[in-house]
């Protein structure tokens, strides 16, 4: 290392690596990860997002959880915005999750056709 | 693939006594195992304070963290978290917060976390201390290069008078003052030495540090090099420190094959290099005079000062010798600013302090909090208080050379001066908590007992004095003692202050000198009653049965190991014979109708 923008650029590519374990990201993204979860693909899913995440350097933090409780649109993620709204997706699979990334986090805007309100089950 | 969760597993010294170690292959074959090993990174790393609870594990980015963990858990942790996404209720570490009264898991609402503030130890249990890139990360050796780049050394000097850090390693002296005089020294050879020959009983804040983060204490002698004109730093360590010595070792490679210590530092004119020098953990050694007859490889006894080390050190040559804790804190100081770091603590003492909690308290640990705060807030809110509701009776600080703190004493603010002021000090950071179970004077024994095995031998009223200090008290605690061996002790212990070269033998008679204004009751009845009333002075002790008690059940007889009590079963009740008494209290714990009784 020969220069302070060397150690500038070591450390700006090791933040990256760490910056999991700071926490407090703007956005959260939890991913159901029960049998039912995993079953129905949740796992591409959660590789999909903590991978495009950190490409594109997203404010999110990607968190596994267990199950969510229904079942039938698994795999599902939620999105837990700023001021703590919640947003629900369903039925999720690696090319909607690179889509939700880009749209609700990238521009703010939640990707309404995901949505389990758009899904159709009554609740 | 990408990682997605860390497990960070505690290495230090405390943890990986209780087999952290193991967990940590385990950890790695599980997540094998469930072919999680592309995603999930598994760390060791420093300590993270509650090593009552140890081994500790935080598992990122849920900000879980786990306590008591053993090996046979670790199957559990993959399987259910890592997995699964369920978190291990029943491993997770939680408080019962105050006004709910509900359990809470979250990190900052944890009373051993909550009144804490941590710069010495912001990277401890948060990055993996052999890994180079990891410190970098959390903006390291940026200090330095700010330094390189864009301050002089009188600058770096300024900055750090101006942010009134003080010595961590007992006397509290200004360290930018220090380096000053170093500074002001013509050019020429200069060294600078880190003191980590940490000595006091129950003591391990620089342990810590060194094991969990020891670049910081790298780059901050760099700094200080490149403040007095220095190109060489020794680190005395101790090697009964074995993972400190081997996590600095790494640090030092890693450092020099990134150029970060070696010729010309990120491009500039500095050249700096650290070589380890380790000691045989003699406490003397903690002396700066006797440190540098030490690593000159000459036997640890202290000269006389001055000349102070600033003038001429180590090989004759101007050096500066900083405590690890003090150094911890310089790369923060620059980053941040002087006026930052002095906007935190009282007015004469700024920034933060490590104590290591020890003693009958319920978190053992390692705390850093903010000069000023109250004992009692260190002892009850973050300590926990003495375990099993016994009463506090006192606080030792500062280890062999400082004394005695009460009740009365509890609210007061902690910082340099107000430790001194009320006849202790601050010392390194050791803080033990005695209760009523501790017999005071056999605790000042215990002070003396290990000054006597550490005194170097040079001035007769270190060597001889501390051990008639030492058989007075032995008196004192085997029924022995008078009025006048109270008088005497006193009088040898002023003697031994004030005739002694070094502050080792200045401040070893502290603790009986301490306890004996504050405790003199108890003396006392160690003198003239001949009781001990904490039960602890054997000597003094007398068991007995209390015959309307006793159901003439024969356990306490069965329990004797010398045959002592006798009686008939159902019969006759139980009598001790003090003549046959060892006073090892079995008949105590084994009689269910507290007939037994200890005076």
């Amino acid at each position: 290392m020969k220069s302070l923008s060397d150690l500038q650029r070591i450390r700006d590519e090791a933040k990256k690596r760490v910056s999991m374990r700071e926490g407090n990201q703007e956005y959260r993204i939890v991913v159901g990860m029960a049998t039912c979860g995993i079953a129905a693909g949740a796992r591409p899913v959660l590789t999909t997002l903590v991978e495009e995440a950190a490409k594109n350097n997203y404010p999110v933090t990607v968190t596994q959880t267990g199950c969510i409780g229904m079942c039938t649109l698994e795999p599902i993620v939620e999105v837990f915005g700023p001021q703590g709204d919640k947003t629900t997706y369903v039925l999720v699979d690696s090319r909607k999750a690179v889509e939700i990334l880009e749209e609700h986090i990238g521009k703010g805007k939640v990707k309404t056709e995901y949505t389990v309100g758009a899904s159709g089950v009554a609740l | 693939m990408m990682e997605r969760v860390h497990v960070l597993v505690c290495a230090g010294t405390g943890c990986t006594s209780s087999q952290s170690d193991v967990i940590v292959e385990k950890f790695r074959s599980y997540v094998r195992q469930f072919d999680l090993h592309e995603e999930v990174k598994v760390i060791k790393t420093g300590c993270f304070g509650l090593c009552q609870k140890g081994p500790i594990i935080a598992i990122h980015p849920d900000k879980t963290f786990y306590c008591h963990v053993t090996p046979a858990d670790v199957e559990e942790i993959v399987v259910e978290h890592l997995y699964k996404g369920r978190p291990v209720k029943r491993l997770e570490l939680s408080d019962i917060d105050e006004e709910t009264k509900e359990k809470v898991f979250d990190i900052d609402k944890i009373r051993f976390y909550a009144k804490q503030m941590r710069i010495a130890l912001k990277n401890c249990g948060v990055i993996n201390p052999e890994d180079i890139d990891e410190y970098i990360a959390q903006d390291g050796y940026m200090a330095l290069g700010k330094a390189l780049e864009s301050m002089t050394s009188q600058q770096v000097i300024d900055e750090i008078k101006k942010s009134g850090l003080r010595g961590r390693g007992g006397g509290g002296f200004p360290t930018g003052l220090k380096w000053q005089f170093a500074a002001n020294q013509p050019k020429g050879q200069k060294y600078v030495i880190c003191n980590a020959d940490e000595g006091d009983p129950g003591a391990f804040m620089d342990r810590s540090i060194l094991e969990g983060d020891p670049h910081s204490v790298l780059e901050a002698m760099a700094i200080a090099g490149y403040a007095i004109g220095a190109n060489h730093g020794y680190v005395y360590i101790r090697a009964e420190y074995p993972i400190a010595v081997q996590r600095l070792e790494t640090a030092i490679e890693q450092a020099k094959s990134y150029g970060l210590l070696g010729k010309k530092i990120l491009g500039s004119k500095f050249d700096f290099d650290i070589e380890i020098r380790l000691g045989a953990g003699a406490f003397v050694c903690g002396e700066e005079t006797a440190l540098i007859a030490s690593i000159e490889g000459r036997r640890g006894m202290p000269m006389p000062k001055p000349p102070f080390p600033a003038i001429s050190g180590v090989w004759g040559k101007p050096t500066i010798i900083n405590n690890v804790e003090t150094f911890a804190n310089v790369p923060v100081i620059l980053l941040k600013g002087a006026d930052w770091f002095s906007s935190i603590g009282t007015e004469k003492s700024k920034g933060t302090k490590v104590f290591a909690l020890g003693g009958k308290i319920v978190n053992t640990g390692l705390v850093e909090i903010p000069m000023g705060t109250t004992l009692r807030e260190v002892i009850y809110e973050i300590g926990g208080g003495c375990p099993g509701n016994k009463n506090f009776k006192a606080v030792q600080t500062g280890g062999p050379s400082g004394g005695c703190l009460t009740e009365n004493d509890l609210d007061t603010p902690i910082d340099f001066d107000n430790l001194v002021a009320l006849g202790s000090m601050m010392g390194s950071g050791g803080m033990i908590v005695l209760d009523e179970d501790n017999c005071i004077v056999d605790v000042a024994r215990f002070y003396m007992d290990f000054i006597v095995d550490e005194s170097c031998g040079k001035c007769t009223p270190c060597r001889v004095g501390t051990k008639r200090l030492l058989e007075m008290l032995n008196d004192v605690c085997e029924g022995r003692g008078t009025l006048q061996t109270l008088h005497d002790m006193e009088d040898l212990a002023n003697k031994i202050k004030d005739t002694s070269l070094c502050g080792l033998g200045q401040t070893a008679p502290n603790p009986v000198l301490s306890t004996l204004r504050l405790f003199r009751d108890e003396y006392l009845a160690h003198v003239v009653k001949k009781k001990c009333p904490s039960g602890v002075c054997k000597s003094l002790l007398t068991y007995s049965i209390i015959t309307e008690k006793c159901r003439k059940c024969s356990l306490c007889a069965k329990q004797c190991p010398t045959g002592a009590i006798s009686g008939v079963p159902g019969k006759e009740p139980y009598v001790i014979d003090a003549s046959k008494c060892i006073k090892c209290g079995a008949c105590m714990t084994a009689c269910r109708f507290d007939a037994v009784v200890r005076v």
